[in-house]
């Protein structure tokens, strides 16, 4: 039997990024909140000490910072034909564990989706005709670009990113992206200083008539001060960020940016190693009334709440959602329910060069130390006569230059001994690369459900994803690869490389931790499972924060547009949900 | 009718003008730092410890059995200013009586008003746990024959009146002197009035006008920053000090505050820190190497900070302090900066012990207090190894 909390006015549950901000608005507006974590507690100077952080084996290959299999672990098949097995270790996508969740070892690409992104069905039955959308189940998000505009300002505040505005108000300006959505002010910081890698990509570029500009980062070009008054320090880069907390307070984080204030707060209690079973509905299912949970020593609580933030991650989000009966499972076969719906991933590609004679430092790096081109990006590009909808942003990244996993060797080099050595030497230094980060569409086929065979430690179902890359994806990200092929031609490169998607997602090899979808906001009760504020269609008192919410995925880092949902969440609850309890949308 | 409402309206006065007394009172408590040694509820229980052993902050809500509860006014009137508490026993000046015995009786009194609102905790604390024979408190008698000259802030004529608020808060409630100036083997002051003194294993700065060791770098402006926030463009508040400045000099009004800077300020120069290292060219250079593959990251190639949250060490007169006993004792445990509603961040330096040796620390402490301008005596190898053997737990 669960020992039995006090109520407190909203449970959070996990404090990654999405968890963070909600805790800090809901506490700003006076709210009583507790935030139940399942992993530990970490903070800067004493768990990301800048004296070993740079661990390339602690870190990236034995993977200390990330959820681990056993704690949970998900199933994974391409179809429904098949049979879902469980992955033994998490390959294509690494989740984060403890306070902070992966916004502590992102790289801090941070990108916000375009205004034909939020009302993407419209957008495109506009300009080609709801027809070419046929096998797609791409929908709006239920949000407008000028609603949500204002929390991607915030977030982009928050964090201190470093860019350049490419259209301000409408009006473009040189050196910035002119395909982004007018913005309402520039960034923050200005652009990160660029290393050669990228500087050659952007006049390579500039001079085939393409548009780079500097990748907006969350690795800061210089000290800042937010406006919660919390201080950041200015990168080194040291190129020790995807897979890595920063020691030097350079990269924004929940830990960076809010857990200073919050942490004092009275109003604000959080609990680590704490892990959530589930949320519990009043008998009739229409509210929430509380959260169990479990604490490190197998201890089992139940904490009441007014409100139930679910801050788990996109994937665990879905799960929670599941477990806890909140909303109908999405059916691939019939298309009824939602929760489940319009999983998507990201689909990539990328170029390498090996030259002569050039220097390239890769050890000057950092997760956003970058120039982009988003010339062929969502629907920058005509798709009239294209087969496919969708695109990708082309990045030029010097994320890392590390000396384990950073070793190409140019094709037909040795793969062991005196001659592997001589070609790593020889590639370390004088090869880049850029890739194309490509846009992920949803089809009735991909989804989320809970696992039939398959369950966690507290013998609750493991979550099973059911994922391929659909045809229109696979055509759209061979089209990047012609792209990237032509792009690289004048760079006059001795050897070119480019690599090509192709079909059976495979859970092993690293790809990306962009998962979205599940949980998918919008404007009809029958095709989404949140609202545009992401409180549940179901259950009004609870809320679902995070890329979970994307009824898409573009061709870009979810970061910032994760910040930005969680930022209009937070102000719904707090202007007008707690105002007046119940449905904020009648559908 | 009109009886009534006029005593109601009386009580309300009555109650008003306690209650300015009480919340004067909680102000002096803010400048005397209670919290610090007495907790956060002033239940007690902050252990300290001396050259002569530890002792523990009593707990000193009005709890009737183990707190104050059964003091009269004259009872804590006389703890404060005389070290004596009933029946006459000697309190130990840890409890920094020498300096509230400067203190006005007002303010005494409306602290003592403030202590009895304060919720009472029962919580009994075993206060000595002095060595003997340090632990035998008749003892303090001859102490304070010997050392102990009470008397009230006398007004200086000659200053000011903020030069004399700021002398009377630093010298009196806010007791500045029970850390920041040397002491006797017995425990009395010696030498320059908050020319800095070593205690508890940090070494509290030198706090007089000297240029290099001293404040004589600081504007008055800057020191009110530092106070207030926990840091300013120089330095950035961590160990005892950071308690200091979250307990009670960020809650000291601006006024006081300029008022202990007018004062910190017209402090004549000390001694100095005995002058720069000379004959150390192979200690510079290898820490010239330590400095850059581990400390530049943060406190930058030219030792600069970068003015927001890492601090300088250029400059910084902390660095430049006689002992480098805070410096070493920093690079080996780590640090974590005091954290202000102003400033809120109250970032960390981790700890470099296990991978710096005593020689590479005595080496890059060496070549920080010598380099961009700063002049301080070397740091050897044997001193980095005492410090480091202080801060490992004591075998059981």
């Amino acid at each position: 039997m669960a020992k039995l909390l006090p109520k407190r006015d909203a449970v959070i549950i996990g404090l990654g990024w999405t968890g963070a901000i909600l805790a800090q608005q809901l506490t700003e507006a006076g709210l009583n909140v507790v935030a139940i974590e399942r992993g530990p507690w970490r903070d800067t100077p004493t768990d990301f000490n800048v004296a070993y952080m740079q661990d390339e084996l602690r870190y990236a290959i034995r993977k200390e910072l990330f959820l681990k299999p056993s704690v949970e672990a998900m199933t994974m098949r391409n179809t429904v034909a098949q049979t879902a097995m469980p992955m033994r270790d998490y390959g294509s996508f690494l989740p984060g564990d403890g306070v902070g969740g992966a916004g502590v070892h992102w790289n801090g690409q941070t990108w916000r989706f375009w205004s034909s992104d939020f009302s993407i069905r419209s957008h495109l039955a506009q300009r080609y005709g709801a027809a070419r959308m046929n096998g797609l189940m791409l929908q709006d998000w239920g949000v407008t670009w000028n609603e949500i505009e204002p929390s991607f300002d915030k977030f982009e505040y928050l964090c201190g990113i470093s860019g350049k505005a490419g259209n301000l108000k409408g009006r473009v300006v040189p050196g910035g992206n002119p395909f982004e959505s007018a913005r309402s002010r520039d960034y923050p910081t200005p652009p990160m200083k660029m290393s050669y890698a990228p500087t050659l990509f952007a006049q390579m570029v500039k001079e085939q008539g393409y548009h780079p500009f500097p990748t907006p980062s969350a690795n800061l070009s210089t000290a800042y001060v937010n406006p919660l008054g919390v201080r950041m320090g200015q990168c080194t880069y040291c190129g020790f960020c995807e897979r890595f907390a920063c020691g030097n307070y350079s990269k924004a984080s929940a830990q960076t940016t809010i857990l200073p204030v919050l942490m004092k707060k009275p109003n604000f209690e959080l609990r680590t190693e704490c892990e959530v079973l589930k949320v519990n509905l009043a008998p009739d299912g229409k509210m929430a009334k509380s959260v169990t949970y479990i604490d490190a020593k197998g201890v089992e609580y139940e904490q009441p709440g007014d409100i139930v933030v679910i801050c788990a991650y996109a994937l665990m989000n879905v799960r929670m959602m599941l477990l806890s009966k909140i909303g109908a499972q999405y059916d691939p076969v019939t298309g009824q329910g939602t929760v489940g719906r319009n999983y998507c991933y990201q689909t990539g590609s990328g170029a390498r060069m090996f030259f002569e004679g050039k220097h390239f430092n890769p050890f000057i790096g950092a997760g956003t130390l970058g120039q982009t081109m988003d010339d062929f990006n969502g629907d920058a590009f005509d798709h009239g006569p294209l087969d496919f909808l969708g695109g990708g942003g082309i990045n030029c990244v010097v994320t890392n230059g590390r000396p384990i996993s950073n070793r190409p060797t140019a094709p037909g080099s040795p793969r062991w001994g005196a001659g592997w050595k001589k070609a790593t030497i020889e590639g370390y230094n004088s090869s880049m690369g850029f890739s194309a980060q490509g846009s992920s569409y949803p089809v009735r086929e991909n989804y989320l459900d809970l696992d039939p065979t398959y369950t966690d430690r507290h013998g609750r179902p493991l979550l099973r994803i059911t994922f391929d890359f659909p045809d229109n994806d696979i055509r759209m990200s061979h089209f990047m690869s012609d792209q990237l092929e032509k792009i690289s031609k004048p760079f006059g490169a001795k050897v070119t490389t480019v690599s090509r998607a192709k079909k059976g997602w495979d859970a092993v090899p690293y790809q990306s931790t962009h998962n979205t979808g599940g949980a998918i906001m919008g404007g009809d009760p029958k095709t989404s499972a949140v609202n545009k504020y992401l409180q549940s269609w179901d259950v009004p008192n609870v809320f679902v924060i995070g890329a979970s919410a994307f009824a898409h995925n573009a061709g870009m880092n979810p970061t910032g547009t994760v910040g930005a949902l969680a930022f209009w969440a937070a102000q719904a609850i707090t202007t007008k949900y707690i105002k007046s309890p119940g449905k904020l949308v009648r559908a | 009718m009109r009886k009534l409402f006029l005593a109601a309206a009386l009580a309300a006065v009555s109650s008003a003008a306690s209650a300015a007394g009480v919340d004067a009172g909680r102000y002096q408590s803010v400048l005397g730092d209670c919290e610090g040694c007495h907790g956060k509820n002033l239940a007690g229980g902050v252990e300290l410890m001396t050259p002569f052993g530890k002792l523990v902050a009593p707990n000193i809500t009005p709890d009737k059995q183990t707190g104050i509860g059964n003091y009269s006014g004259e009872d804590f009137r006389l703890a404060m200013k005389a070290g004596i508490g009933p029946g006459g026993k000697r309190l130990y000046p840890a409890m920094p009586y020498p300096a509230y015995a400067k203190m006005s009786d007002a303010d005494v009194a409306s602290l003592w008003a403030y202590l009895q609102t304060v919720k009472p905790v029962r919580r009994a604390v075993d206060v000595n746990q002095l060595r003997f024979p340090f632990n035998l408190r008749f003892m303090m008698r001859g102490w304070n024959m010997l050392f102990f000259r009470p008397a009230l802030y006398a007004h200086n004529a000659g200053k000011g009146a903020a030069w004399n608020r700021g002398a009377y808060i630093a010298n009196g409630p806010a007791h500045c002197g029970t850390c920041h100036t040397a002491k006797t083997m017995m425990g009395s002051d010696k030498g320059m009035a908050l020319s800095g003194a070593s205690l508890q294993g940090w070494f509290a700065p030198d706090l007089t006008g000297d240029r290099n060791a001293g404040l004589g770098g600081w504007s008055a402006a800057q020191v009110v920053e530092y106070l207030k926030t926990g840091r300013n463009t120089h330095s950035i508040a961590s160990g005892p000090m950071s308690e200091v400045v979250e307990h009670s000099t960020a809650q000291m009004n601006d006024a006081d505050l300029r008022a202990v800077a007018v004062y910190l300020k017209d402090l004549p120069a000390s001694d100095g820190n005995g002058g720069g290292a000379s004959g150390v060219e192979a200690q510079m250079k290898s820490g010239a190497g330590v400095f850059r593959m581990n400390c530049a990251a943060c406190h930058s190639f030219n030792g600069r900070g970068d003015n927001v949250l890492f601090p300088p060490l250029a400059g910084n007169a902390l660095v430049r302090q006689s002992s480098a006993e805070t410096l070493a004792r920093v690079v080996l445990a780590g640090s974590k900066a005091v954290a202000t509603p102003a400033a809120p961040t109250g970032p960390g330096m981790p700890s470099f012990a296990w991978k710096l040796n005593d020689a590479q620390v005595a080496n890059v402490l060496t070549y920080i207090r010598n380099n961009w301008g700063n002049r301080a005596p070397a740091v050897s190898a044997d001193t980095v190894a005492k410090i480091r053997k202080s801060l490992q737990p004591a075998s059981h």
